[in-house]
């Protein structure tokens, strides 16, 4: 697949800037998101074959703007929902629900 | 349809956890456990104890370079993203350095779960196409003459370097000289010097 994950050669993308001792993950939602993906992919949800097409099918300009695990988060929403375990109506009422709580 | 691009990432992530707990597919201890064995347990500290005991024990590194997996095994390290590895070995005259130009394949049983510049775009982008210029990034000056070889992971197989072993440091045991072996210098963005240390 001849996607923009193929970044091989490509040039543009800016300087490397390594961070000196960085932490494993990055903010709480991090953890949760590895957490997440291990689990369902452990529970028999989807392959690792499926994980990657559902990354690499991502919107072009979306997956050049988002975080590593912000694709992880991207493929495990999207193979659930395809998959039946989740549906974005119940996401999307979660997410309101939480964002009240949280108000 | 999946996130859109503005959306509040965090608060989508502690959605769907929710969700997926109250319907029974997700354990919240099993997914603590795992966390916790990534940021604590699993990380560079093992690859450096595998290139200490090559440095170490001749018998050892024939193995490693010739069926790494099972050799890394007898350390007690395999399992998920580790099945299929291949070593390959920092020579006076060649230097290794290992990328994954499609997304993030990565050794997880000896250098646990990878630094974001190795996720990222440009380290991914230029790698294979400027090797020498990313190593002059991250401080690492190769004479000319030496040969640089990428090695691009996949799916399927990961590489880890097998860095020299620095000079001055022949009466050293493999404990000490693990502590010289830092997590660049496995993935060869850098070299193990007789100072180094195993945080970067």
């Amino acid at each position: 697949m001849n996607g923009v994950h193929d970044l091989g050669g490509m040039h543009g993308m800016g300087p490397i800037n390594p961070e000196p001792n960085e932490p494993v993950f990055h903010a709480p939602w991090e953890r949760t998101a590895f957490g997440l993906f291990i689990t369902t992919f452990a529970g028999g949800h989807f392959n690792v074959d499926e994980f990657r097409h559902a990354i690499e099918k991502m919107d072009a300009a979306h997956y050049l703007e988002s975080s590593y695990y912000a694709h992880w988060m991207h493929a495990v929403e999207d193979l659930l929902v395809q998959r039946g375990a989740l549906t974005s109506a119940e996401i999307d009422g979660r997410m309101a629900q939480l964002a009240k709580e949280a108000a | 349809m999946p996130a859109p691009h503005t959306d509040d990432i965090a608060l989508r992530v502690r959605a769907i956890e929710s969700l997926l707990v109250e319907k029974g597919l997700v354990q919240p201890a099993a997914l603590a456990a795992i966390v916790e064995t990534y940021e604590t347990k699993i990380g560079p500290h093992n690859g450096a104890q595998v290139v200490a005991r090559a440095w170490t024990d001749p018998a050892f590194k024939a193995r490693l370079l010739s069926d790494a997996t099972a050799a890394i095994a007898e350390l007690g390290f395999s399992g998920v993203q580790g099945e299929d590895m291949v070593v390959v070995e920092n020579t006076p005259t060649v230097h290794n350095m290992v990328v994954c130009t499609l997304c993030s394949c990565y050794p997880w049983p000896t250098l646990g779960l990878p630094p974001n510049w190795y996720k990222s775009a440009p380290y991914r982008a230029r790698a294979v196409i400027d090797p020498r210029g990313v190593l002059t990034e991250f401080g690492v000056e190769l004479p000319p003459e030496k040969e640089v070889r990428v090695w691009d992971s996949n799916a399927e197989l990961r590489y880890l370097v097998l860095p020299e072993r620095p000079a001055g440091t022949e009466g050293m045991d493999a404990a000490a000289l693990a502590a010289l072996v830092s997590r660049d210098a496995m993935i060869g963005t850098g070299v193990a010097t007789s100072s180094s240390g195993a945080a970067r």
